[in-house]
């Protein structure tokens, strides 16, 4: 086989995902009544990068074949903690920045400090300090409030040039320095193998246990970086549990889609983050064909089943029967 | 000491101990915190979650997972409200179709995990997003009837012997019959066999698909039947009221002993679990603790626990 073959196939999920995500997005912007403008594209994105950055983060733990169902809790605590300390002087506000991103990477790394070095299952783990992190951000806004900078949050929302949505930089940016430098590093390689198949990544000498904490911990730090955004955007705190359930169960979504295995070992923050681009434009059609909104939970309930069930396709390609109970 | 004592599974004891250490801290606190009253009441509001936990358990026996609790919960109390708006044959056939309703969900989770082999942890998250979605339009589409029929009160707040809450009777019976079927039954045997080793179990000859389908279609109907009790208790049904039963449903079974990787546990650990996990919520309430510091407590007391005893083996 020739090398862009195998580039091909490793990328398959990824370009599935860009596909689909094209030709949502094609039939959304030609049923808007707007159509394809600059406006309607900076709405688009800036929706939709909010869940591509908790995607992101899902993406990075379920790699190494774990799940943590406490990201959109830390998205949350970091949104009510931006909403305190994300205001005042460019001084203070870089200071904020810095404190709330920090926040998540330590959320991150309590997590990974417990399922790896304390060997709990991440299952249980996650909701259990996905509890935590919803308490304590109850406990910065037990009611909706704060404020943001006002001018860093437009600057972030709007369209650089006029054209291109900012919020859409920003998450090509953080692709390169994050997703990139980890990906291609020891320890991203590390967090791959430990999700393929951790006994013989071990055997091998594979630092697994610092690549899988090295990946719950970025996915601690993408999921606060989600939540500074939707400070910006909504310039408020709110610690609403729905919220931050919804956001944990889209990112499962939005990490399928984006042809990430949720048994580990393969897939892209590229392909979750088209993933994700893709979800939130498949709910948004609802409202272009003027569908009654009640329908919208339903509707994005049944993609998550179908796009679940469609890792059952494996299943034709197995040739003895003991394979489905490896 | 006595045979049953040394028997006992230490994580069941350390749970016993745990709520005896709770009963203790209350006393000091308040002075009719052991008064009969006050633990039979603990003990009614304990045994809905108790139904909740025996399906969750059954399925963590397996070395799986039910994530749909929360909106199974909530179909199976508004389902069985709903059904109460249509007439006298309504309100006979109101809790057998919540609970129909409920077992409708497991089943769905059951043939993802059994037959499409997908993570349960998955196919559960999705179904109860397509329950919710489900309710919502329900909810949404028609004004619904929302009030709980006189059968479903009694239940859950009458009392059929002087004394002891029908509620606290019914889980003695949900928990009776769980007993029965883990430890005398061949199906009961199967579960355990499947939570040890699925691949052997399925090369003894054992149809592990059809168990593990029933037993998320156990759970689904057990979830529910918590919500029609639940909705009796407050004589209505409401949108979100299975959400505060996903995480301890989960921790009760866990705290009690049975492991998360399946094929270990009793299910005295479970009623452990339940009791221990209610006591916390009541002495977090008598303390006037708000929701905050009442999830940031949980959490912290889950993990604490489970790294006492409820930690995986290390690596190789």
């Amino acid at each position: 086989m020739k090398d862009w073959r195998y580039w091909l196939a490793e990328q398959r999920g990824t370009l599935l995902a860009l596909g689909i995500f094209i030709v949502m997005f094609v039939i959304y912007t030609s049923n808007h009544p707007a159509g394809f403008t600059a406006n309607v594209v900076q709405t688009a994105a800036n929706k939709g990068v909010l869940l591509a950055f908790v995607a992101m983060a899902q993406t990075l733990v379920v790699i190494t074949a774990g799940i943590d169902l406490s990201v959109g809790m830390i998205f949350l605590l970091t949104n009510c903690l931006a909403s305190w300390l994300v205001v005042g002087t460019p001084m203070q506000t870089t200071l904020g920045v810095i404190a709330v991103l920090a926040v998540g990477l330590l959320c991150g790394a309590i997590n990974g400090a417990i399922v790896i070095y304390g060997r709990l299952q991440p299952i249980v783990a996650t909701i259990a300090t996905g509890a935590v992190y919803y308490g304590i951000g109850l406990l910065l806004r037990p009611f909706p409030g704060g404020s943001v900078n006002e001018d860093l949050a437009d600057a972030m929302t709007g369209r650089v040039f006029d054209v291109v949505p900012a919020s859409l930089v920003v998450l090509l940016a953080i692709v390169l320095v994050i997703w990139v430098p980890f990906s291609r590093s020891v320890l991203g390689r590390a967090a791959y193998a430990a999700g393929s198949s951790e006994t013989a990544a071990y055997m091998s000498g594979v630092p697994i246990r610092r690549g899988k904490f090295a990946a719950y911990t970025l996915a601690g730090l993408l999921a606060a970086i989600g939540g500074l955004f939707l400070t910006f955007f909504t310039y408020t705190g709110d610690a609403a549990y729905a919220s931050g359930n919804a956001y944990t169960l889209f990112s499962i979504a939005a990490v399928v889609l984006g042809g990430v295995s949720l048994f580990g070992g393969k897939g892209s923050a590229i392909g979750a983050i088209f993933g994700a681009l893709a979800f939130r434009t498949i709910g948004d059609l609802l409202f272009v064909f003027d569908f009654d909104p009640l329908w919208q939970p339903l509707f994005q309930g049944v993609i998550l089943l179908v796009a679940v069930s469609l890792g059952a396709f494996a299943l034709f390609r197995v040739r003895n029967r003991l394979e489905w109970f490896l | 000491m006595p045979k049953f004592i040394r028997r006992a599974d230490p994580a069941v004891l350390t749970a016993f101990a745990c709520i005896v250490l709770l009963l203790f801290l209350g006393s000091l606190y308040s002075r009719s915190f052991l008064s009969p009253e006050y633990l039979l009441q603990q003990l009614k509001v304990a045994s809905f979650l108790g139904v909740v936990a025996t399906g969750m358990m059954l399925v963590v026996l397996l070395g799986q997972i039910d994530l749909s609790v929360p909106w199974s919960v909530a179909a199976g109390a508004m389902m069985a409200c709903a059904a109460a708006a249509y007439g006298p044959a309504g309100v006979v056939l109101a809790i057998p179709f919540g609970i129909f309703c409920g077992v409708l969900i497991g089943i769905v989770n059951g043939i993802g995990v059994a037959y499409l082999r997908i993570p349960s942890m998955i196919i559960t998250l999705a179904t109860n997003a397509v329950a919710q979605g489900l309710m919502v339009v329900y909810t949404g589409g028609f004004s619904p009837q929302d009030s709980a029929t006189g059968a479903m009160r009694y239940l859950a707040t009458g009392f059929a012997i002087p004394g002891v809450p029908n509620a606290v009777i019914i889980w003695a019976l949900i928990g009776a019959a769980m007993v029965f079927v883990l430890t005398r039954t061949g199906f009961g045997r199967t579960v355990y066999g499947i939570g040890n080793r699925e691949r052997a179990a399925y090369l003894s000859g054992i149809d592990t698909r059809r168990v593990v389908m029933i037993a998320f279609a156990v759970s689904g109907g057990l979830s529910a039947f918590g919500g029609v009790l639940l909705a009796g208790y407050a004589s209505k049904a409401a949108q979100s009221m299975g959400d505060a039963y996903l995480l301890p449903s989960i921790a009760a079974v866990v705290l009690g002993g049975t492991s998360i990787l399946g094929g270990r546990g009793s299910y005295l650990g479970t009623v452990a679990g339940v009791i221990l996990i209610t006591l916390l919520q009541s002495i977090l309430s008598v303390m006037q603790m708000p929701e905050a510091g009442r999830q940031i407590i949980y959490g912290v007391v889950i993990v604490a626990m489970l790294l006492l005893y409820g930690r995986a083996p290390a690596s190789r």
